[in-house]
């Protein structure tokens, strides 16, 4: 492993915990941030800023179109917004006014999507979103980002009150465990080589499965396998340097993904291999289904998200390589 | 005071006779909702918002969405009268590589505060900038233009039911309810009813007006200005096509297009309105 992770991976701050500190904050020297919730503030994390900043807190109820068009609003006359929803309302339903009020206009808002993929367990189907970053990513300049744990999504928030542009984030709200150590950096678009492995690339992104890539990566080492694991947080833009680099040095490539296998993380990376590198891959992800209710892992294992359905991945990739 | 209003038909009718201009210089276009917003937009630009031509990023200039964005080429010829940029600018509509689309868009045209096409957004948009507004202390007004058409549309719904909410009091709203969308007439189409009364029964300050009449037009945004328990909505009376023989002699006029033949006679006629105006002001000022 890189010497970005931990030796041990700890229990730190959820996500939407380590979010809520980060944004009070940057708010307190940072006039020009706003949050904007649809009727999930108890769910965000956020209940500590709307208290303490009420006048820069913007509960819409339940609408999240209204939510999308407020913020480009608001970031028309200088401020700089972060939305919130449970991560199915916060794309499928605002697809339209984050194209034109605010991607088309050019206009500057941050949308954080909780729950991605298998991570809405319990609230099934309807709030499971496989789909979301297909909605958003053929939306001109978009910036896409599934946070991997709460040391990079706190840096990656204070990095976002400075930029400008259209940024979805799809965050596992409730992830507790801290992967990476404190202080590192990371660069939006940039990807991160976290095994040194030669002999298959899984490029991967999330807590639930770079978890289990690297694990993956463990139980193929006994196998004389030497499994390269990438963290590509950025799904768009998608670090297309590295996926080349990777195709080019191990031959071949699995994507991992708490996404629907078509339009995700596994496609962005296809189009960067087949640009650049084409060699054989494998994907791992919702196959074109619908979502359930269960536990999270009782899920993970339904749609092969898991380190064993990360090494059948590897070993069908490496026996197509020529 | 009559004396400005006046002035303000003149300018009025010469939005009305520059946009037929512009459209016919492209051959087609959205003619109907343009000409129906006309005198909102010259009580508008030439009386109601604090704007300069000078600097149309000024940050305490009050903005103006037209969200049923299709009205764009009205809207082009109020700022070119009020020298945004210049006239012959407007010959561009449409053309290949124009500044000035079909579609407003805050990017490409000085003086256009927000992007508009898809229609139900403006309003929400308008809502983020009252917002912004209040939250910065500034005294900045925020007006709306929605199409009545646009009012089918879900997020309008939204947006009404959050302004009175949270007493946006420095948002004025207005639907151009002239009572043809595309397919034909609104009643038919998806029948709107009393458009005023359902805003109302959202929480607003509601005015009913007719939206070609000056002086009502003034005292009603005057109105909204020194209502202070939240947002106006002014529904704005109207004849889609007004004063442009084409349009008016079909139905539905949502889009139109020119021929050689008719070209002359709307130009003509047009003049004429913009003539008569002219001596009525005149008239007025001796």
């Amino acid at each position: 492993m890189t010497g970005v992770l931990r030796d041990t991976f700890e229990t730190g701050l959820p996500l939407r915990d380590a979010a809520c500190e980060t944004l009070l904050t940057l708010a307190e020297t940072d006039g020009r941030i706003v949050f904007l919730d649809a009727d999930c503030v108890s769910s965000s994390g956020l209940k500590r800023f709307f208290a303490k900043y009420p006048e820069r807190a913007v509960q819409c109820g339940i609408s999240e179109a209204n939510m999308i068009g407020i913020a480009a609003g608001l970031s028309a006359v200088g401020y700089v917004p972060f939305c919130h929803s449970f991560g199915t309302f916060a794309s499928r339903r605002v697809v339209d006014q984050v194209f034109q009020s605010a991607a088309y206009a050019d206009l500057n808002i941050r949308i954080i999507g909780s729950d991605p993929g298998v991570t809405a367990a319990f609230n099934g189907g309807t709030h499971m979103p496989f789909e979301d970053v297909g909605s958003f990513r053929s939306i001109p300049g978009i910036t896409i980002i599934e946070p991997t744990d709460s040391v990079m999504y706190a840096a990656l928030l204070k990095t976002l009150a400075e930029v400008h542009g259209v940024y979805y984030l799809r965050v596992a709200r409730k992830f507790s465990k801290k992967l990476y150590k404190d202080g590192t950096a990371f660069d939006i678009g940039k990807g991160i080589q976290l095994t040194s492995g030669n002999d298959c690339t899984v490029i991967t992104s999330g807590g639930l499965l770079v978890s289990a890539a690297l694990e993956a990566a463990e139980m193929l080492k006994g196998e004389g396998i030497a499994l390269r694991v990438v963290d590509m947080f950025t799904w768009k833009p998608v670090d297309a340097a590295l996926v080349a680099r990777c195709a080019e040095e191990t031959g071949a490539i699995v994507v991992a993904e708490n996404h629907n296998v078509i339009g995700g993380l596994g496609s962005a990376v296809a189009e960067a291999a087949a640009a650049g590198r084409p060699v054989p891959m494998e994907f791992v992800g919702a196959e074109d289904r619908f979502g359930q209710v269960g536990t999270e892992s009782f899920l993970a294992g339904e749609y092969g998200m898991t380190a064993e359905g990360i090494v059948a991945a590897v070993k069908r990739a490496m026996a197509r390589r020529a | 005071m009559a004396e400005n209003h006046a002035a303000l038909r003149v300018f009025a009718e010469e939005i009305r006779l520059e946009t037929l201009r512009e459209i016919m210089h492209f051959g087609a276009g959205h003619v109907g909702g343009s000409m129906s917003v006309v005198e909102l937009l010259a009580v508008l630009y030439g009386a109601e918002l604090r704007h300069d031509p000078e600097r149309p990023d000024w940050a305490d200039r009050d903005r103006f969405i037209l969200s049923k964005g299709h009205a764009g080429p009205a809207l082009y010829a109020a700022l070119a009268l009020r020298g945004f940029f210049p006239m012959d600018m407007l010959k561009t509509l449409n053309q290949n590589g124009t500044t000035l689309p079909s579609h407003c868009d805050r990017l490409k045209t000085p003086g256009i505060d927000m992007t508009a096409g898809s229609l139900g957004q403006g309003l929400s948009v308008g809502i983020g900038m009252a917002m912004g507004a209040r939250m910065a202390g500034k005294d900045f007004r925020t007006y709306v233009c929605l199409g009545d058409g646009e009012c089918n549309e879900g997020q309008v719904w939204e947006a009404a039911l959050f302004a009175p909410h949270n007493r946006l009091n420095n948002l004025t709203a207005f639907v151009d309810y002239n009572h043809q969308q595309l397919d034909g007439l609104t009643d038919e189409v998806l029948d709107l009813g009393d458009l005023e009364g359902k805003f109302r029964a959202f929480g607003w300050h509601t005015l009913s007006v007719d939206g070609h009449d000056i002086p009502a037009l003034i005292a009603a945004v005057e109105e909204a200005k020194g209502y202070k328990d939240g947002p106006t909505m002014i529904v704005l009376n109207t004849i889609k096509g007004n004063g442009c023989l084409a349009a008016e002699a079909v139905m539905p006029n949502h889009h139109v297009a020119f021929t050689e033949e008719n070209r002359a006679v709307n130009i003509a006629h047009a003049e004429a309105r913009l003539e008569a105006a002219k001596k009525a002001a005149e008239g007025g000022a001796k």
